[in-house]
């Protein structure tokens, strides 16, 4: 059965209310427009609505699927006070055809009450602003407790005994001023820097040059406390609401100004939108999220630009072009399994590299140089079924095997499953007549663990 | 008349010679591939800071023109590789595997790979990291269709690594030879190992023949074994390495010898 959600305004003034059947509304006003609800185009918006806010305060919570929560201790003043900072907020969102409750509260919790269920006092307000579960308000309101008021005036112990902890507790924290502290959607920046424009800028190159000066600002900054960041986010804050965000990420300590707004050029041509204006910016935003420590540069005596880490600067630019996960470097790994023996990572990660164990004088190569995830199935004859290979077929061509070696029995981490079992894989390293060298398994031991063992194809040979 | 042709033909040359750059090779810096018939041949080694394009014979000797490339890579130093391949090689041939490298006598530490979701990307990254002195070399891998990889692509490849001095290899596989501004041209078979004991099989075994070289070298191909243990080429053993074969050689010799 449909059931109507979110009435428009219009809807409510003709007598539709949330909760009602679609068929009930139909059968009032025939030519009703409806629409399914989308739950995850809701929460986006609502996403989008609190990258808006960020201009307000860097403390932003979501609250439930329709409420926002500011934490504006102290930034109000930036906005000509709480008023003012209410008035620009319920400009913005009513030119996106938004219609907005604003409360001004102690606490989280106070706000969100008065948000919902009227403004005025905390004590006027029905029991229901508590937002207990239904059976526990109706219990409350069987007791003749109406409002709020009348179950402040009580004391908590007896009420707590009726009608439960979480009664009293959440009593405490809408009307007794307990302040619990949002947990903002991202946490803090290390550095902020913001510039704001009276005009809202159009043009992207005007942009890159505030962007510019911001980065001149933080580097000076971090250049006092001889730290240098490593991550980098601009933001730009569009008129309408919508927020651009720009991160880039470097693998050493930096407080390059050409470098970042190199990379930040990068990033912007890899978009895969354009930066579209809209009716303009007002507000850049420059974040520093991680800062680590640097010391300050000193020019060497005789002149000439200090020798900077090139291939660092090489993998800054092809991760922010190509992405972090594109640019890679191995570390080795202590397993036996041969696709966890090497731990693949971004190289723009700093991290000590390991020394890979020297391989024994005097064998040939044990290892593929290539390694297939997964593997590949092959059609394998064996002379006998626990035997080296004769020949096999691999991408439609039979190669005959020429010379073998094998098997190299690798046990599977049978502590690891809930069945102490796994098949364990006999390698062998082969060659055929035209001198191409594989190296291939048979999975399952024959007739103890898999009566067919199947053959697979993990790498090849230089 | 004629000698005033040759004298606009000489003045040509000139400027031709002067927009190519440094034209002859000869001041280029060798290094040697540790194999003194094919050092020999070479004049000395391949030279630093070109651009070498790498063939294979066939699809699969793919895996031997990578271990060739490597082996080039190990002779030119033990500074770091940048390794730009193309996504879809990882699926045609597997993921560069760690252990396997070191076997070959490769630190993969030294590697940074650089996965290129298309060709222009690969060649945009390749031309950012020819610029970067600190490589030792940069090894591109395209995949298949190579289309964007034309002349004009590998001629500004090499004129940046003239510059910097980084070697270029680039790993062509199966494409067609189509003309660039690689300084050699080598293509990869593998061929079978010499066995060891129990018939197991040996020590990486290549032919390379030489397809073109800018020096005017003549083509030629040579068979080739990898001493890991000495990063340096071999002779390798005559091939089919198995006991009764010389014997039976021997026998017939000596039997035409009495005769």
């Amino acid at each position: 059965m449909m059931r109507i959600v979110a009435p428009s305004p219009q809807a409510l003034r003709l007598g539709m209310s949330p909760g009602m059947r679609v068929a009930d509304a139909r059968a009032q006003l025939p030519d009703l427009a409806i629409f399914d609800i989308d739950r995850t185009a809701d929460a986006a918006l609502l996403e989008r609505i609190a990258d808006g806010c960020d201009r307000y305060t860097p403390m932003v919570a979501i609250d439930g699927t329709d409420g926002l929560i500011l934490d504006i201790s102290g930034c109000a003043h930036l906005f000509s006070g709480e008023t003012g900072l209410c008035a620009d907020l319920t400009r913005r969102l009513k030119r996106l055809g938004m219609h907005v409750q604003i409360a001004l509260a102690n606490t989280p919790d106070a706000a969100h009450a008065q948000a919902r269920h009227g403004k005025g006092e905390i004590g006027a307000m029905p029991v229901e602003a508590l937002e207990l579960p239904p059976e526990e308000t109706t219990a409350l309101r069987r007791a003749g407790f109406k409002r709020i008021e009348h179950l402040t005036a009580r004391p908590s112990a007896p009420l707590s005994a009726r009608f439960g902890e979480s009664a009293t507790d959440r009593l405490a924290r809408v009307a007794g001023g307990r302040d619990i502290r949002i947990t903002p959607r991202r946490p803090e920046a290390a550095l902020i820097v913001e510039r704001s424009f009276a005009e809202p800028v159009t043009h992207v190159v005007a942009m890159l040059a505030a962007i510019e000066q911001l980065a001149g600002n933080v580097v000076q900054q971090m250049e006092d406390a001889q730290r240098g960041g490593r991550r980098f986010e601009a933001q730009l804050f569009r008129t309408d609401g919508l927020v651009r965000s720009l991160r880039i990420e470097t693998s050493l300590p930096t407080r390059d100004v050409p470098l970042l707004m190199r990379l930040i050029n990068e990033r912007i041509e890899t978009l895969n939108d354009p930066i579209d204006p809209g009716f303009g910016f007002d507000l850049v935003r420059l974040l520093v999220p991680l800062l680590e420590p640097l010391d300050p540069l000193q020019l060497p005596l005789e002149g000439g630009a200090v020798a900077q880490d090139e291939i660092a600067r090489l993998i800054d630019r092809l991760s922010t072009r190509l992405g972090r996960n594109r640019v890679r470097r191995f570390a080795p790994q202590d397993s036996h399994i041969p696709e966890q023996a090497m731990l693949v990572f971004s190289a723009i990660d700093p991290r000590p590299i390991e020394a890979w164990p020297a391989p024994e004088p005097g064998e040939p190569p044990l290892r593929p140089i290539h390694l297939f995830d997964p593997p590949q199935r092959i059609e394998v004859l064996a002379s006998v079924p626990d035997g080296p290979p004769r020949h096999f077929r691999w991408r439609r061509t039979l190669h005959e095997v020429a010379r073998a070696e094998g098997p190299e029995r690798i046990g599977s981490l049978w502590w690891r499953r809930a069945d102490n079992k796994g098949m364990t894989r006999d390698y062998y390293r082969v060659e055929d007549r035209n001198g191409h060298r594989f190296w291939l398994f048979r999975r399952g031991i024959y007739g103890r663990e898999a009566a067919n063992p199947v053959w697979y194809l993990h790498g090849l040979f230089a | 008349m004629i000698r005033e042709s040759a004298h606009k033909l000489a003045a040509l040359r000139a400027r031709i010679g002067a927009i190519e750059g440094a034209m002859p090779s000869g001041d280029a810096a060798l290094f040697a591939l540790g194999h003194a018939l094919l050092d020999a041949r070479l004049g000395g080694g391949l030279a630093r800071g070109r651009l070498h394009e790498l063939f294979a014979a066939d699809p699969i000797d793919q895996p031997s023109m990578t271990g060739f490339a490597l082996m080039l890579a190990m002779r030119l130093g033990s500074g770091p590789l940048l390794w730009l391949r193309q996504c879809d090689a990882a699926r045609g041939f597997g993921e560069l595997y760690g252990p396997g490298l070191i076997d070959l006598g490769l630190d993969p530490a030294r590697i940074i790979e650089v996965q290129a979701p298309d060709e222009i990307a690969l060649l945009r990254a390749a031309g950012d990291a020819v610029r970067c002195q600190q490589l030792t070399a940069v090894l591109i891998e395209p995949w298949k269709k190579t289309r964007a990889f034309d002349l004009t692509a590998s001629r500004r490849l090499s004129i940046s690594a003239e510059k910097t001095g980084v070697t270029v290899l680039v790993l062509r596989s199966t494409a067609d030879p189509s003309p660039s501004a690689a300084h050699s041209r080598w293509q990869i078979r593998a061929i079978p190992s010499q066995a060891l004991e129990a018939n197991a099989p040996g020590p990486p075994a290549i032919e390379i023949a030489l397809l073109r070289h800018r020096g005017g070298i003549a083509a030629f191909h040579q068979c080739l074994e990898w001493d890991r243990d000495q990063s340096a080429f071999h002779e390798p053993a005559l091939s089919g390495g198995l006991v009764p074969l010389p014997a039976h050689r021997l026998l017939a010799a000596g039997g035409k010898g009495i005769g």
